[in-house]
């Protein structure tokens, strides 16, 4: 079993190492993997070396027993001719016994300074020095992620440098949330009234994904994880744009004029216009490539879908339905589109 | 007291003549244990399809990415309802019944030692798991009524507050577990007094068969871990009918002391499902590979270790939780010294297998499939207690390939060995061991596509509890396979049923004894009559029945 394992997840492994290469050249290329044995962060390249220690010594002591286990199967079961009676009866050996207690003592405690050593190398309890410090706020079912020092506000899709280090703080707004993007690091909850910090360095350009991992409610499973690792310059031309107010085009005027009338102000910020906190900032909603925290590329036909009504997309999620009429929607939408 | 010939008189009277509806109430009023235990079975089994339902149901939802056929407030209440059934209605209800049905047998005594105590825990369980399951008809949930619980089998805070669990489902979902738990408690007070104050003449605690130590092991820890879970459910309760604040965060409650209570119970839980069935392992595997169990010390040393231990390591749950380094480390270090005692239990059972004439009939070839799988639950037990491969896998579907190759591959085929074993003492028919054969192979295949495949989907990122997944993240595959294992499996539990049924109304008579085996249930009839034994027997070592099948060679001289 534990050889079938192995040799499957070798397979798997190379196939999706092939696939894994020309993630990071398109942005909303399919076959991204959340293989947590490709790591391209140090945190998650240490989590890696001792994985694959504790898988070996592991795989090694399934091999040896359940090889013994299928020797003792085929070596004495009974036989239709064997000799009639009891077989003779062993009540115990005090050296063998002794043998296979302090064996595993043995493996258990090495276990433990590996674990130990690896712990304190990947859970910091300061920044790295220069490390860009966002603030990751769980909500029900999305996430916020505020840049503080540049003033900065998004949601859903994180952007950071390539090479520098990222200090995250975990907060949460309503239940508990995981942020496990696998091949950047582990996961750390955000559990509400309690601050957690986790950390990765992009190694290099790319678009990392994962999801939410702790149970959350209804959509739990639509509250997708996204980082995007850019160039620092790149980098550096993002913020530029995210920290512009929001555009005002005064063709979509009809559209910002229902955004203001009806409901979408009270939950949505858009600078300028509206500074709810409940929903997603939509200031800059168009530089984003997903909707609904990744259930689904961001265009102008999945927003009309969205808004026309979100459980389209997301059952059971918090936004509701406005009942727009068609040309409503699309004067939302047009207005929406504006949001770059 | 009455005299044996009496007894004789009784149990002559002819049965069948009696009308169902006296039958029926014979059953209801009883305070036997072997009816009690025959009971807590089969209300284990019926869960037992049910739950495994719920589950097909949630592998038919991810046999392919994208998928809708059910909606996500519908699958939440199925793994909800799944694991809440399989550990609080299906594992806990079949063990603890066993250990009720055997313990008296086993110890040479004539009944439990709370008997009335025991039909009061008996149908405290049955209200418990109707009080469960009526949220499906009487409950309103997040959407509406008719709502099963949705806040998953541990409940997290603040997930289960009154503002992110509108309705009164979590309340069904408290009170039917709390009540059904009190069932337990009691059911452990009676096991500990058993098998402290009721062993027969001769039997000393170092000649209780190994299944007797386990169940002893077991009281401790339900009677110890329990009202833990109780005492943070009336917290809850308290939060959400009273307006306390223990675990709501709006008002600085804590949600991680909701995770400290809940694990302090959930892991000892672990042992109290795993122990039951390390004793049934016990028992079968020495009678089958025709050799005395190795190092009977040393087990009921690894035994009351793992008791012990099992106490101090709950907080393996909570290594993304956020506690430090130091607790983490603390946790890690405590963890893989269970794994100590564990694996002395599987040396010692391959250790009475080398060197015997093994049989594999179907109790047997259960209890081999037990060891294998359980020896690789283990060893992904030990690989999610270093706490960073932990920070990658916990909450991940690993993590679900972890805990059903320890609750399934374990505890599961475990409970199917005791069964075909005990099956012909019950009922005094032997079951068919060819459907009994297609069973375990049925199931032992089964399990493995079905859960074998969810390691991967963890290592490739999938975390537990979502009701879909993309298509682009090369889980589609192993998806499909674990679902295809549900097939598989449904046939296993068929034959079973089919099984039982069928050796009910014409199995092979089983006589006293069909397994050639040493332990005093053996020694009465088969099934034993409602005073258990004749005569109080005397054990003369551990295993009675040896020193009268060999006068020439008994087991007493070795002890």
């Amino acid at each position: 079993m534990r050889l079938a394992l192995l040799s499957v997840i070798v397979a798997m492994m190379c196939s999706s190492s092939s696939q894994g290469a020309t993630d990071s050249l398109v942005v909303c290329l399919p076959d991204t993997t959340n293989n947590m044995f490709e790591p391209v962060s140090q945190s998650a390249r240490e989590i890696r070396e001792l994985s694959w220690l504790v898988l070996g010594i592991c795989a090694a002591i399934g091999l040896v027993v359940e090889a013994v286990l299928v020797w003792s199967i085929l070596r004495f079961r009974a036989r239709p001719h064997a000799a009639k009676g009891e077989p003779s009866q062993v009540y115990g050996s005090n050296s063998v016994e002794i043998a296979w207690t302090v064996v595993p003592c043995v493996i258990v405690f090495v276990l433990t300074l590996a674990t130990v050593r690896t712990i304190r190398e990947v859970e910091l309890t300061e920044p790295p020095s220069g490390a860009l410090m966002v603030i990751a706020i769980g909500h029900q079912w999305w996430w916020e992620y505020r840049y503080e020092a540049e003033g900065v506000v998004t949601a859903n899709e994180l952007v950071v440098p390539v090479g520098r280090p990222v200090w995250l703080t975990l907060l949460s707004a309503d239940v508990i949330h995981s942020w496990w993007v696998p091949r950047l690091t582990g996961k750390t909850d955000l559990v509400p009234n309690w601050t957690n910090h986790t950390w990765f360095n992009a190694e290099q350009a790319g678009i990392y994904k994962g999801q939410c991992a702790e149970y959350c409610g209804t959509q739990h499973g639509g509250m997708f994880l996204r980082v995007e690792a850019r160039a620092p310059a790149e980098f550096a031309a993002w913020i530029e744009e995210q920290k512009q107010p929001a555009s005002v085009v005064m063709a979509a005027e009809q559209g910002h004029q229902l955004f203001t009338e009806l409901a979408c102000m009270n939950c949505h910020e858009v600078v300028g216009t509206s500074d709810g906190t409940f929903g997603p900032s939509l200031t800059h909603l168009m530089s984003r490539s997903t909707i609904g925290s990744g259930v689904a590329p961001l265009d102008r036909d999945t927003l009309r879908l969205w808004i026309a009504d979100p459980s389209n997309l997301k059952p059971g999620c918090n936004m509701p339905s406005l009942k727009l009429n068609d040309e409503e929607l699309d004067a939302m939408v047009g207005y929406l589109l504006t949001l770059r | 007291m009455t005299s044996p010939n009496q007894h004789q008189q009784s149990a002559a009277k002819p049965e069948p003549t009696r009308a169902l509806a006296d039958r029926l109430c014979d059953w209801v009023v009883t305070v036997d244990h072997k009816k009690l235990g025959i009971m807590y079975v089969a209300a284990g089994i019926i869960f037992f399809v049910v739950a495994g339902l719920e589950g097909a149901a949630m592998r038919a939802q991810l046999a392919k990415p994208g998928n809708d056929l059910i909606d996500p407030a519908t699958f939440n209440q199925l793994f909800t309802m799944h694991g809440t059934t399989m550990v609080f209605l299906v594992g806990m209800p079949i063990l603890l019944g066993m250990g009720n049905y055997l313990i008296p047998l086993m110890v040479g005594a004539r009944d439990m030692a709370f008997p009335r105590l025991n039909a009061f825990g008996f149908w405290l369980f049955i209200f418990g798991a109707v009080l469960l399951y009526f949220s499906y008809i009487g409950a309103t949930g997040l959407y509406g009524t008719a709502a099963a619980p949705d806040v998953g089998w541990f409940a997290y805070a603040p997930l289960t507050s009154r503002t992110f669990s509108r309705g009164n489902a979590t309340e069904y979902w408290v009170l039917g577990i709390m009540v059904s738990g009190f069932g337990s408690i009691t059911t452990a007070i009676n096991l500990i007094t058993t098998s402290l104050c009721m062993r027969c003449p001769g039997m000393t605690l170092m000649r209780m068969p190994l299944m007797v130590w386990m169940m002893l092991v077991v009281g401790v820890l339900v009677i110890t871990a329990l009202p833990v879970l109780t005492a943070s459910q009336v917290m809850l309760l308290f939060d959400r009918q009273l307006g306390a604040h223990f675990f709501d965060t709006e008002a600085a409650g804590s949600a991680v002391l909701w995770q400290h209570l809940f694990w302090f119970f959930g892991h000892p839980e672990v042992y109290i499902l795993v122990l039951p069935a390390f004793g049934f392992v016990s028992e079968i595997i020495p009678v089958f590979s025709r050799k005395v169990i190795f190092g009977y010390p040393l087990m009921v040393a690894a035994t009351v270790a793992i008791g012990f231990i099992s106490l101090g390591v709950w907080a393996h749950h909570m290594f993304a939780v956020g506690l430090g380094p130091e607790l983490n480390a603390f946790f890690a270090a405590s963890t893989f010294l269970i794994s100590v005692p564990t694996g002395i239990k599987v040396f010692n059972w391959m250790g009475t297998m080398v060197g015997g004439r093994i049989r594999f009939d179907s109790p047997m070839l259960f209890c081999t499939g037990f060891v294998a799988m359980f020896v690789l639950g283990g060893l992904t037990g030990v690989m999610l207690a270093v706490v960073p491969f932990d920070w990658q896998l916990s909450d991940s579907y690993f993590v679900v390939a972890h805990f059903h190759y320890v609750l399934f591959g374990g505890v599961l085929l475990a409970i199917f060995g005791g069964i075909h074993f005990w099956f012909p003492k019950a009922f005094g028919k032997m079951l068919n061991e060819r459907l009994g054969k297609a069973t375990f192979w049925f199931l032992f295949i089964g399990f493995n596509l079905t859960f074998g495949p969810m390691h991967v989907m963890g290592i490739l990122g999938m975390p537990r509890r979502v009701y879909t997944f993309p298509p682009d993240r090369g889980l589609d595959l192993w998806n499909l396979i674990s679902s295809l294992g549900v097939l598989v499996q449904c046939a296993g539990v068929l034959c079973f049923v089919w099984n039982v049924i069928l050796s009910l109304r014409k199995g092979k008579p089983a006589g006293d004894d069909p397994w050639d085996a040493w332990t005093l249930e053996w020694a009465t009839t088969s099934p034993p009559p409602e005073w258990n034994f004749d005569r109080i027997p005397v054990a003369t070592s551990r295993r009675p029945l040896w020193d009268q099948k060999h006068p020439e060679d008994p087991d007493w001289k070795y002890e």
